[in-house]
């Protein structure tokens, strides 16, 4: 038996690169955190700073030029990384699905929406009886909000956010604890997207379920998660309660991110953007992977890789953050 | 140029062309009508007809910016194919005054259904578009000075050092230093928030009057997103352009645009100063859709946007309000009439809608 | 302000910002890079063993080719050695087996066997390149214009290469060679239009058409480009790729279709492969078994191997062209 204080899941020091023609690509470098039961945790950051990497490692569905080099993700206790590709097979859908961005790709045209389904369910043996199955699906359909005749239809009879609904009813189908959502509503527009937003919401409360948010969207983030992590450049450089990190973001990366971030509320300020691009992770710069493109940066940003500084549980891993009251951990 | 945007703070008053009296506009589209047919072939009639764009008019002013937007499907792209002709219309006028000074006098008024052969080339020098996509709106075999200079190769400006001039002039203007490293260099070498530099230099190495803007930004990263918006901004105040920004993104127009039009299902619902819109919204769609904009800020709790069910279909609509499915105001008054007129509500504030 | 963004692989070459001889300057740098950009094709192509020997093959039935003229000029006597009024006084059985004097023997009329070997060579190469040519010329235009265009224009072009495709080759070429003297550069026009307005061209369409949907294309329109413009500098370019594969093919099933003419004796050349096995085979030697080896081996070894080659060659192409292909890991 777990206590239930204890940290759902736990990402120690975990690294990963790519081997690749222009040599090895450090996707993600030393990634540490721990999401607990229940509780939302969104991963910010640009294109290919490794946030869904991140996610692929936690489901172990990772190409075969990758290379686990450091670090453990343990669920519930138990190493993912150290399971047979057997065992895995099991825990995946049971204990951690995923929802991915392209959901056309994860439904199979030639089969009916429902039945994808509750052949999830079956072969994971969560409902034994077909009818079971089909009534365990009508519950979740009705729970993103799908009409449970709409079971019978094929997915092209579906429009986006429909088939969006479809696939993360697919992944609620097995009660999994913990939920990865890997941009979930970049495709979609916004009314669409407001509404998955509120009912993922709702049933992650109603199903104390964990969820993990993937995304390059802060205001989705902002919405949504009760802890936030940026990464940039591989690394997470920032991680704290949502509310936080928003109101005082530590990292200068965070607050670049959030000055250019454009708002249709409150006052129309000025947006502010970042120079240069996101570092080669072929070749990452020496130091903070940011300083090249920071204000702030000194000397020993140039050099050396900065511990984390810390408050509470919000930390930020820079020499010099600008929240003052972040201490830096020796 | 990118580290900090200078963007007006207050719209350019005279900028905006909504009242035409003491200049004529750049752009005036009158009744625009875009049908696509559906099913039909060389010998058959289309069964149906999908209304990308129904009976849409509205104004542009000399380097005025309007925001176009709307979901996905609303046609907002096709407006702006239609007006730089990508696409011919089925009804409706498009009338542009360029006010050249150095144009014919024939050609002060151009009536875009006239605009053909010759005229078209000249049309191309001052209509210009950036496109949405980045990485497929070049083609990939040839060099950043092949893609810039097409404008100017393709019409005989010039020879090749002035059109390398040209380039190297516009590769400064847009941030992309030292030009010369990056004239012979090919796309997928360039991020994407470079390529989208290179896109808007394409469209504007010609000086065109005016550019439609397709989604520019929405894919690109958020950090170089500011930087594009920022340097649109800026070169639209440096060269005079008005632009025609298709954009699905609320927030995005408001930093873009002087006024915004919200379509939806092919019709324009509302149209209004930027800030006035945002803040005094009056059509139920405008009103949902600006609800629906998550807020980057956690403390802040959003109202759920007041709208049912799903998109309609556009494929042969019925002729009442377009909106009537998923209006929360609906009456029967709405079931009963034909698609509600724009009407000005307040100065410059334009509604379609019976129960505003 | 921006530093250049992701590295490329290859050192670009700079050009200057200040004026002055702008034009050679230009055309240089022009020149240094499609250089560069042929070096990388040509990089990967030896990579690949099929490359590498089919390089070498081909290039040895050119230096063959070649050496003929020069044998004849400087070495052997014509009276003797002609391909094809020679007779070789000397022996007195014909044909004669392999001996120092007639490297591979002589044939059922006297004559050397390698002289007509490599005289052929010069012919097939001519045949194969200009079928080949004629091929891919047709079969771009047609292609590209039937994809640009539609409707009327892409019916009517794709109705004639169903046509085409329907005629068995073969037989058509015998009917056509029973009405028409035949030479060697009919032959090659005839092949070559049937593969152009045949099978090749639906392929390059089918490229075409896909080049055709691309914002690009759209963008030269609206840059002012003409129905011209667009078709040779964006859609063109796009399939000179698959054509120079494709071309590779056509020299193949040229080269074995003269070979089948000239067997059946249907062809007016004076020599060739084909020629040369029809002479053993009017002559009643094709059933001798191996015994006569010396007037089937050379011809058909020449015929399989040139073939063989052209045809490694198109594959190895294929890999320079389409990334997919390469075995490597990135």
């Amino acid at each position: 038996m777990t206590d239930r204080r204890d940290p759902l899941l736990t990402v120690d020091g975990l690294s990963l690169s790519y081997q690749t023609r222009q040599g090895e690509v450090q996707a993600i470098r030393d990634v540490s955190f721990e999401l607990a039961r229940g509780s939302a945790l969104g991963l910010v950051g640009e294109s290919g700073c490794g946030k869904t990497s991140v996610a692929n490692c936690l489901m172990r569905l990772l190409p075969d030029n990758a290379r686990l080099s450091a670090g453990r993700v343990l669920l519930d206790g138990q190493d993912v990384l150290l399971l047979t590709e057997e065992e895995m097979r099991l825990r995946r859908w049971r204990r951690i699905s995923m929802v991915f961005q392209a959901a056309m790709n994860v439904l199979d045209p030639v089969y009916r929406v429902g039945q994808q389904i509750i052949e999830a369910i079956e072969t994971h043996g969560v409902e034994s009886t077909d009818s079971a199955a089909r009534e365990r699906v009508a519950r979740l359909f009705r729970m993103v909000g799908l009409d449970p005749q709409l079971m019978e239809r094929y997915p092209h009879e579906f429009s986006g956010g429909m088939r969006q609904r479809a696939v993360i009813a697919m992944a609620l189908s097995c009660d999994p604890d913990l939920m990865i959502a890997d941009e979930p509503t970049t495709a979609l527009d916004v009314i669409v997207q407001d509404r998955i937003l509120r009912e993922l919401k709702a049933i992650q409360q109603q199903l104390a379920m964990s969820i993990i948010y993937i995304s390059h969207d802060i205001a989705v983030v902002a919405e949504v998660t009760d802890v936030v992590g940026v990464m940039y450049a591989g690394r997470l450089v920032e991680m704290g309660d949502t509310s936080d990190v928003f109101r005082a973001p530590a990292h200068p990366y965070t607050a670049a991110l959030m000055s250019s971030f454009p708002s249709v509320s409150g006052e129309r300020r000025s947006l502010t953007s970042l120079p240069g691009e996101p570092p080669n992770l072929s070749d990452p710069p020496q130091g903070c992977p940011f300083h090249p493109r920071c204000a702030y940066a000194t000397d020993v940003c140039r050099t050396e890789y900065p511990p984390q500084a810390r408050s509470g549980s919000h930390w930020a891993a820079c020499w010099h953050p600008l929240d003052a009251t972040l201490v830096p951990q020796s | 140029m990118e580290s900090a945007s200078n963007t007006p703070e207050t719209p350019n008053a005279q900028a905006t062309g909504s009242d035409a009296s003491d200049g004529e506009p750049l752009v005036a589209v009158h009744g625009l009508t875009k049908l696509f047919p559906v099913g039909g072939g060389p010998f058959r009639k289309p069964s149906s007809f999908i209304h990308a764009v129904d009976d849409v008019s509205f104004q542009l002013g000399h380097g005025e910016s309007l925001g176009l937007v709307g979901e996905s499907g609303c046609g907002k792209t096709t407006v702006g194919k239609l007006l730089v002709k990508l696409l011919e219309p089925t009804d409706g006028e498009i009338l542009f005054r360029f006010g050249d000074p150095d144009a014919p006098v024939a050609e002060a008024s151009w009536d875009s259904a006239a605009i053909k052969g010759r005229l078209l080339r000249s049309f191309r020098r001052r209509v210009q578009m950036i496109f949405q996509d980045p990485y497929e709106s070049m083609n990939p075999r040839r060099t950043i000075y092949d893609i810039i200079s097409e404008p100017l190769s393709v019409q005989g400006m010039g020879d090749v050092q002035y059109r390398v001039d040209r380039v190297l002039e516009i590769l400064t203007l847009v941030g992309l230093t030292p030009a010369g490293a990056f004239l012979f260099r090919h796309p997928h070498e360039l991020s994407g928030g470079q390529r989208q530099r290179v896109a808007i230099a394409r469209a504007l190495v010609i000086r065109p009057s005016f550019v439609v803007a397709d989604e520019p930004t929405s894919m690109l990263d958020v950090s170089s997103r500011a930087g594009v918006m920022s340097l649109m901004q800026d070169l639209a105040t440096e060269l005079g352009v008005a632009y025609l920004y298709v954009t699905h993104d609320l927030a995005v127009a408001r930093y873009m645009c002087h006024r915004i039009a919200v379509m939806y299902l092919g019709k324009v619902v509302e149209l209004a100063e930027t800030e006035e819109l945002l803040r005094n919204p009056l059509h139920p769609y405008t009103k949902a859709l600006l609800s629906a904009v998550p807020l980057p800020d956690p403390g802040r709790r959003r109202q759920a946007p007041d709208i049912r069910g799903d998109l309609a279909t556009p494929i042969d609509p019925p002729s009442r309000c377009r909106f009537y499915e998923r209006c929360p105001a609906a009456t029967a008054h709405c079931l009963d009439h034909p698609h509600p007129p724009m009407e000005e509500k307040s100065p410059g504030h334009f509604v379609a809608c019976y129960e505003v | 302000m921006n530093t250049p963004g992701p590295v490329s692989p290859i050192p670009t070459p700079e050009f200057g910002v200040e004026p002055g001889r702008g034009r050679v300057r230009f055309v240089l740098v022009r020149l240094r890079l499609m250089w560069r950009s042929f070096r990388n094709g040509w990089g990967i192509f030896m990579e690949s063993r099929m490359g590498r020997v089919s390089l070498f093959t081909i290039i040895t039935f050119a230096l063959m080719a070649a050496a003929h003229p020069i044998l004849m000029a400087f070495v052997w006597d014509p009276a003797t050695y002609d391909p094809v009024t020679g007779y070789s006084f000397d022996q007195v059985e014909q044909p004669a087996p392999p001996s120092w004097k007639h490297l591979l023997g002589t044939d059922p009329l006297g004559r050397d066997v390698l002289s007509q070997l490599l005289y052929s060579t010069r012919s097939e190469f001519v045949l194969g390149i200009t079928a080949a040519l004629v091929t891919v010329g047709i079969a771009t235009f047609v292609g590209a214009v039937a994809a640009y265009y539609g409707r009327l224009v892409d019916s009517f072009f794709m109705r004639l290469a169903d046509l085409i495709i329907a005629l068995p080759a073969i037989s058509l070429l015998i009917v056509l060679s029973a009405l028409f003297h035949l030479n060697l550069f009919y032959l090659a026009l005839i092949i070559g239009v049937l593969g152009g307005f045949g099978g090749t061209a639906i392929i390059l369409k089918s490229q075409a058409l896909s080049i055709k949907v691309k914002p690009f294309i759209e963008a030269a329109r609206v840059a002012g480009g003409g129905h011209f413009h667009i078709i040779f500098v964006h859609i063109i370019p796009h399939l000179l790729p698959l054509a120079l594969l494709y071309m590779m093919f056509t020299v193949t099933s040229a080269i074995f279709a003269e070979a089948v003419l000239s067997f059946l004796g249907l062809l007016d050349l004076r020599m060739s492969w084909g020629i040369m096995i029809h002479t053993a085979n009017t002559g009643g030697y094709l059933l001798g078994g191996t015994r006569y080896w010396w007037l089937i081996v050379p011809a058909g070894a020449s015929i399989t191997l040139l073939c063989s080659a052209f045809y490694l060659a198109g594959r190895a192409l294929d890999e320079v062209v389409n990334p997919r292909l390469r075995r490597r890991n990135d």
